[in-house]
């Protein structure tokens, strides 16, 4: 399962982030590491991009960067 | 004996959203200066302070998460204590979110300089229900801690007595993050055959190049390259083998991406300190954040608050800001009518002394049209600045994202056209300088081209000058028509050129949403001062240029001594038929030749200035009748159309006032007259005629077309062209700029108007912001085709809406 097919109010551990380069160093940066809690908060009105609580903070993915995520649902 | 201070550079480090900011100010206090990186447009704020040992210098660097190569603000900020190796770096960390801060700190640690760590937000964490162990956190990062409340400059004295403590030599060991045990052996053996090569890259600290040569950095893989190749160029490609063999080793051995070790490690020694130095961490509580987006961002009413929000922004600068111009502007009419004042008067009724022109027309008139402003773009630039500061912006990116994006655009934009002035009115150039913040160069760069387009505030006083020629019924609706215009077109441009023009592929779209803060007075206020004051500047500087070369451009090369005489021989047959037509009886007629007539024309122009001037108000206005009746009694009668100060009519002196009156008029014609022929024969009449053929197909006159011309070197100067144009044209008489273009272009339709604001919608960017663009695009083609397209779409509308319009209505 991926990061974006979680639904709002959901929360996971992350796996794997299948990404490289920029994206990949950038969601590392902002703490998506393996074996994380990730709470899917909401979508944005138009269903994308959606807003994930990581470490107690609020942060912003694309769905086409949450794709990436490789997650298992809690 | 006491030591003299030395001097200490001290550089302050942060991630976004840590209050950096605060803390800056609590050190340096109104100390600060503003300048840019050399090179790049990012902002480089320093200021001073005074310990008892030391004369600081501090640096501001840029907010980062993490101190990558992929972002040009992370680049600068670790180039920063690459090559000017502060001596002290203090860390700003929120301390309510202190595990994700580490991650930026143990990466400051690997650059191995003295760090102060400066737990900030305490109140914050407080108010969480964390109970964090300063002396424990002390120990485990091995560097000097303190606790601040930055907003409530709390902590000061201690953070300054750190900074001394850090700057002393003989600091302990400082401990480092360890990464996992494989990765650590791997990390040894690249740092001894760095070292090895040790006295190629000796600038460099060796378990930070170790680290980031591993991340797989180019920075750094060039950094290594470069310093190497000035001796052996051979030795630098070896190293860089050896480090892709080392990774693709350990790919190999662990089924990992060193990227992701890195991190990882990274953030489990921060969850283990964390774990130790911090207590009572509370397990999920709703906290304000989380209640206030659960209605800011709820799928249906986000749009409308959004839309909410935005029209505000509207109500509030046009009608709130408008109101408070028409007060200021008195202030600054003042000033002109001031400058006139300055000169003697002129010997001469029909003409005004060059210098004289040239201060009050070119200069003085130029500037006070703008000032009329300056009100309006504080309250605007005072509403975004509130919008930054209270965490909404990212939340506008976040609600925006999915419709930019379909036009090639990014969530990111949105801060960047907001400054441009797709609301209501900003500047290209700082809307340029915030694209850096975007990480995704496609966007960025359409971003940057389509930001022309939008409506710089320069432009606000044009419209504001069409509105009230032409549109008067709506003047809201009109300006919020413009807008919603400029921005359409601006979006179907983007989306051209996310087509067919921009090359490459989206970037990473991940965005903190930081807690809501209330803004604070001070920053809200300091930052719009700031800002209205660049603006301001930039007046100075470019449009005073502008205004003086445009003057030039509308009285040189003159009409010619033979012309002039020829307005001097009307002139004297209008004296002359005055002295004629008042009976030699007359005891009035010696006032009416010569000096004399000179000074009662004066004397007649003062006293009519001064009525109006308190036009309203009847105790001032017999108080002015008293002054000006008590310097000259018999001037006064003249002037005041033969009635003396105590209401009595003299009907000879009622005779030579009324003929006073006419010669009034026929010397106003005359100097009308002669000023429309030196506009027309000026080198700015012929250029804007020479384009008349063409332009007229948009309905635009020479004299737009001069204003048009002239407002590519700011925009700035447009309604300040149009006031040089008119008011030479009209003479120097106080006035609205409205009415001087009504009388002038009386055969104007609402058609004209449209096209014209069609035309200046669109039109090319200032100078400044064309440097702009071509310092962040690096290509001058970027630059001229910034310039050039605006151009063609915006004459091809406005020729549309010229020559089409009046069909349908």
């Amino acid at each position: 399962m991926t990061l974006d097919e979680v639904l709002p109010g959901g929360e996971c551990i992350i796996r794997d982030v299948n990404l490289d380069g920029a994206v990949l160093q950038r969601l590392l940066d902002m703490g998506f590491i393996e074996g994380v809690r990730v709470e899917v908060i909401r979508n944005a009105p138009l269903l994308d991009p959606l807003d994930v609580r990581i470490r107690s903070t609020l942060i912003a993915v694309r769905k086409s960067e949450a794709r990436g995520v490789k997650v298992e649902p809690l | 004996m006491k030591e003299l201070p030395q001097d200490l550079l001290v550089a302050l480090a942060g991630q976004p959203n840590s209050g950096k900011s605060t803390i800056f100010n609590m050190l340096t206090g109104a100390r600060q200066h503003v300048a840019n990186y050399p090179g790049v447009t990012v902002e480089k704020k320093w200021g001073r302070f005074k310990t008892n040992k030391y004369k600081v210098s501090l640096v501001d660097l840029p907010g980062t998460y993490s101190l990558t190569s992929y972002t040009q603000e992370e680049r600068i900020a670790r180039d920063f204590i690459l090559t000017e190796k502060p001596q002290v770096l203090i860390a700003v960390v929120d301390a309510s979110n202190l595990e994700r801060s580490l991650y930026l700190v143990f990466q400051l640690q690997e650059m191995n300089l003295p760090i102060v760590l400066c737990l900030n937000m305490m109140d914050t964490a407080e108010s969480r229900g964390m109970a964090i162990n300063v002396q424990a956190l002390e120990e485990e990062l091995g560097m000097p801690v303190v606790a601040t409340i930055g907003t409530k400059r709390i902590g000061k004295r201690q953070l300054m007595e750190a900074v001394e403590r850090a700057a002393a030599p003989a600091l302990k060991a400082r401990l480092r993050p360890r990464y996992d045990d494989e990765f650590e052996s791997l990390l040894e053996r690249l740092e001894t055959r760095l070292d090895e090569a040790g006295h190629l890259i000796d600038s460099l600290p060796r378990r930070w190049l170790a680290v980031k040569l591993m991340e797989h950095d180019d920075e750094a893989r060039r950094r290594l390259l470069e310093h190497t190749q000035l001796s052996d160029d051979e030795a630098g490609r070896e190293l860089v083998n050896y480090v892709e063999a080392l990774r693709k080793e350990f790919v190999e051995g662990s089924g990992k991406s060193p990227e992701k070790v890195i991190a990882a490690g990274r953030y489990n020694n921060a969850a283990e300190i964390v774990r130790k130095v911090v207590g009572g961490l509370g397990a999920g509580t709703r906290t304000m954040t989380d209640r206030i987006d659960s209605i800011v961002l709820q799928p249906v009413l986000a749009p409308i608050i959004l839309a909410g929000i935005l029209l505000c922004f509207y109500q509030i600068t046009m009608v709130y800001g408008a109101n408070l111009a028409d007060r200021c502007f008195p202030l600054f009419q003042a000033a002109k009518d001031g400058a006139a004042d300055l000169f003697p008067m002129s010997p001469d009724l029909i003409r005004t002394g060059l210098l004289q022109s040239l201060t009050v027309n070119g200069l003085v008139g130029g500037i006070v049209a703008i000032l009329y402003y300056v009100p309006i773009f504080l309250i605007l630039f005072g509403l975004i600045a509130i919008l930054e500061d209270s965490g909404y912006m990212p939340r506008m990116a976040f609600i925006m994202d999915r419709i930019l994006r379909s036009f090639g655009l990014h969530g990111q934009s949105t801060l960047p056209l907001i400054l441009g002035g797709v609301v209501v009115g900003g500047c290209a150039v700082p809307g340029v300088m915030a694209t850096r913040a975007m990480k995704d160069e496609k966007a960025r760069l359409i971003t940057i081209l389509i930001m022309p387009l939008m409506n710089c505030m320069a432009k606000i006083p044009f419209y504001v000058l069409m509105v009230g020629l032409f549109f008067t019924w709506y003047k809201g609706l009109v300006l919020f028509g413009i807008s919603l215009f400029s921005f359409v077109v601006a979006l179907g441009m983007a989306k051209l050129f996310s087509r067919f023009l921009v090359k490459g592929e989206p970037a990473p779209f991940v965005m903190e949403l930081p807690a809501y803060h209330l803004p604070t007075i001070r920053g809200v206020l300091g930052r719009a001062v700031e800002r209205v004051w660049l603006f301001v500047k930039k007046i100075v500087t470019i449009v005073t240029a502008v205004m003086v070369g445009v003057w030039f451009f509308v009285t040189f090369p003159g009409i010619g001594f033979e012309r002039e005489m020829y307005y001097d021989e009307r002139l004297a047959e209008a004296a002359a038929e005055l002295y004629q037509s008042v009976s030699p009886s007359n005891p009035y007629r010696r006032y009416l030749s010569g000096t004399n007539l000179v000074e009662l024309m004066h004397f007649r122009t003062r006293l009519k200035e001064a009525q109006k001037n308190v036009a309203e108000d009847r105790e001032a206005l017999s108080a002015v009748i008293r002054k000006f009746a008590a310097e000259n009694p018999a001037l006064f009668i003249l002037a005041n159309d033969g009635v003396a100060n105590d209401g009595t009519v003299d009907d000879e002196a009622r005779k030579a006032a009324s003929a006073v009156k006419r010669f009034e008029r026929s010397v106003r014609t005359i100097s009308r007259d002669r000023r429309k022929e030196i506009v027309d024969t000026s080198w700015a009449g012929q250029a804007g005629r020479a384009l008349e053929p063409v332009s007229s197909l948009a309905g635009f006159n020479w004299r737009i077309n001069i204003a048009i011309i002239s407002s590519f070197a700011a925009k700035e100067s447009l309604v300040g062209t149009l006031g040089t144009i008119y008011s030479v044209e009209e003479g120097t008489q106080s006035g609205t700029l409205e009415q001087s273009i009504q009388q002038a272009e009386s055969d104007w339709t609402i058609w004209h108007g449209l096209a014209i604001l069609v035309f200046v919608a669109l039109f090319p960017p200032c100078l400044a912001t064309l440097i702009m663009i071509r310092h962040e695009t690096q290509s001058t083609g970027w630059m001229l085709f910034a310039t050039a397209y605006p151009i063609v779409v915006g004459f091809i509308l406005a020729c549309l809406v010229y020559q089409v319009g009046p069909h349908f209505l």
